[in-house]
């Protein structure tokens, strides 16, 4: 039982430190406060990271730096109402933090990742941004 | 005793027609985004499906283990004044998370979109629990069945993975947004294991009793499963986030993980050929009835879940309905038959001539349930197809709005099969609830 234990305690620590570890820089003052905003009006009911997420609307990780999208276009969005999208009322402080965070969330990573390696053995290996 | 029990499973059918209802209501907006947006917005009403469909599988199977080990294992209940606490903190929190949700201060993290405090209370009524349940049992039974380990289990891991997931709210993780990410998920995959513990520990329980087989809950492979399960909620989640950046260790210790549970499926089918020979005397009874359906929704949610746990299929079907026909698969079909088939088995013991009377509503009830969840599971993996089809097999995508335009006709029947689930679960629900409020014997 005890070593049971022990184990699980190790195993977390080393998934919290090591497993998990990205090369991403820190998110930044303004990206945390649009990440919380993002919270706030439950952004997540629809849009997705990584895939993960609602699905009423579209996967944002790389909403940015897709060419022909990009910051100001996501700005445009955020008071449209368009579609199911609910019509916010968002300060332009408010847009550039969201805009910020999305940017920062583009810089950890792809998705989808249309050519990722593929083997026999059904293993993926994914892209990674910041090697 | 039996009262707490007793209002644990009220509430918790009261949580499942509401919660069918909130569902419904939302699924709307798929495929008519302008109805009522304002007034249900998908972000509002999506919290209040999620948590109180949640809440159904946590009441019930919580009232269960309350009856179960006072009124059909007989042990004596180390404090029943825990109980009444655990009882009243937890509608507590149920009260507190509406407010939360009409009043939009909202935490919004998926799946936990309550204000965060609220995990506070949460996790006490947890505590409470777990000192009630270890101090009855520990005392009592000297050779635990399979069951109580599992109860145990799912309790104990439910406080920690509980914890776990609010740790977003201390910097470190906050600041690195895939260790967030990664780890609220990590949480998300324990907890479902935590609550699967809870229900497949009745859904073993049952079967002993049904069948009066004490063996079922002894047996060496019941435990070989019990670890089987344990291995998986410590270490399977990361199959739910094959795709984020994470270290790549984190990712083939996921996939061999998940591909333990192929052994699963092998033995469901060895088991189901066997049980095919033999007299299934029970077969009227509604909870056998409920485990049948169970036992089929295992099968083909196994399934599922094994091909889409392959990183080179997960990739295609990652992000897609795939994965929702998975949850819903899941939650719906495997946890909710067995809670039903458990509160039936509750209300035959207690009232069974009330429920005798409405015998005619029930058993179309069952089908209609399970039926519509089939159509619904179908409609969920069309689309998905669909939208995987769009995100990697095309070269010019189209938009969006344009996808989602195409996937329109399977969305129409899935809000139909929506609705023909919540009129299944309302003509089992009702008449369980109209026994439960009827004085026991
Ligand atoms: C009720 C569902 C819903 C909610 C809630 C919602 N959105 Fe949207 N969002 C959509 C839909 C649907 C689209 C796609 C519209 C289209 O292209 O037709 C969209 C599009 C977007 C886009 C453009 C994406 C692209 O790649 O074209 C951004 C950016 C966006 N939303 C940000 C947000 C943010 C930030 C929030 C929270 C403050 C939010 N959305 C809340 C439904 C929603």
């Amino acid at each position: 039982m005890t070593a049971l234990v022990v184990m699980f305690v190790i195993y977390n620590v080393v998934v919290y430190t090591q497993g998990t570890s990205n090369n991403t820089p820190k998110m930044s003052e303004q990206a945390i406060k649009g990440e919380q905003l993002y919270q706030d009006n439950n952004c997540t009911a629809c849009h997705q990271f990584y895939g993960l997420g609602g699905y009423l609307g579209p996967d944002l990780t790389n909403t940015i730096s897709h060419p022909n999208k990009g910051a100001a276009y996501v700005k445009a969005f955020l008071n449209s109402g368009i579609k199911t999208m609910p019509k916010f009322n968002f300060t332009e402080e408010e847009k550039d933090a969201l805009a910020q965070f999305l940017t920062e969330v583009d810089q950890t990573g792809y998705y989808p990742i249309k050519d990722a390696e593929t083997d026999a053995s059904g293993w993926v290996g994914i892209k990674y941004k910041n090697q | 005793m039996k009262k707490i029990a007793s209002i644990f499973i009220t509430l918790s059918l009261l949580a499942l027609i509401a919660g069918a209802i909130f569902g419904a209501l939302a699924g709307i907006q798929y495929v008519k985004p302008d109805f009522l947006k304002e007034v249900i917005a998908f972000n509002k009403m999506r919290p209040f499906h999620v948590s109180t469909v949640l809440g159904w599988i946590i009441l019930c199977s919580t009232g269960g283990i309350y009856y179960y080990l006072t009124e059909v294992l007989k042990l004596k209940l180390f404090s029943k004044k825990l109980a009444a606490a655990h009882l009243i903190l937890f509608i507590l929190c149920a009260i507190a998370i509406y407010v939360s949700f009409f009043t939009g201060n909202m935490g919004g993290r998926e799946y936990f979109a309550y204000a965060p405090i609220i995990s506070v209370p949460i996790l006490l009524g947890w505590m409470l629990f777990g000192v009630n349940y270890f101090k009855t049992v520990v005392k009592q039974v000297k050779s635990w069945p399979v069951y109580l380990w599992m109860w145990g289990t799912g309790i104990g891991f439910m406080i920690y993975h509980l914890g776990e997931t609010n740790f977003w709210l201390i910097p470190y993780f906050r600041e690195n947004f895939i260790k967030d990410f990664a780890v609220q998920w990590k949480s998300y995959g324990s907890l479902a294991g935590c609550w699967n513990m809870l229900v497949y520990g009745t859904a073993i329980f049952l079967m002993s009793k049904v069948k009066d087989d004490d063996n079922i809950g002894r047996g060496k492979k019941a435990f070989f499963f019990y670890f089987l399960g344990l291995f998986n909620l410590m270490l399977g989640w990361a199959h739910h986030t094959y795709i984020v950046p994470t270290q790549p260790w984190v990712r083939y210790l996921a996939y061999g993980v998940s591909m333990t549970e192929w052994i699963i499926l092998i033995s469901i089918i060895i088991d189901w050929k066997r049980s095919l020979s033999t007299e299934k005397k029970k077969l009227n009874d509604i909870s056998y009835k409920f485990l049948m359906a169970t036992d089929f929704w295992v099968f083909f949610n196994l399934f599922v879940a094994l091909l889409i746990s392959i990183p080179y299929i997960n990739l295609f079907t990652h992000g897609t309905h795939i994965t929702v026909a998975h949850s819903m698969g899941t939650t719906i079909g495997i946890n909710t038959t067995i809670l039903i088939a458990s509160v039936f088995y509750i209300v035959n013991r207690e009232h069974r001539e009330v429920l005798n009377k409405f015998a005619s509503i029930i058993k179309p009830g069952f089908w209609i349930f399970n039926v519509s969840l089939g159509i619904f599971l179908i409609c969920l993996l069309m689309g998905g197809v669909e939208k995987s089809v769009w995100m990697y097999f095309t070269d010019e995508p189209s938009t969006f709005g344009q996808m989602q335009d195409k996937i329109q006709p399977y969305m129409y029947v899935f809000l139909a099969a929506g609705f023909g689930l919540l009129l299944g679960i309302l003509m089992l629900a009702v008449p369980m609830l109209t026994c439960l409020t009827k004085k026991s014997k």
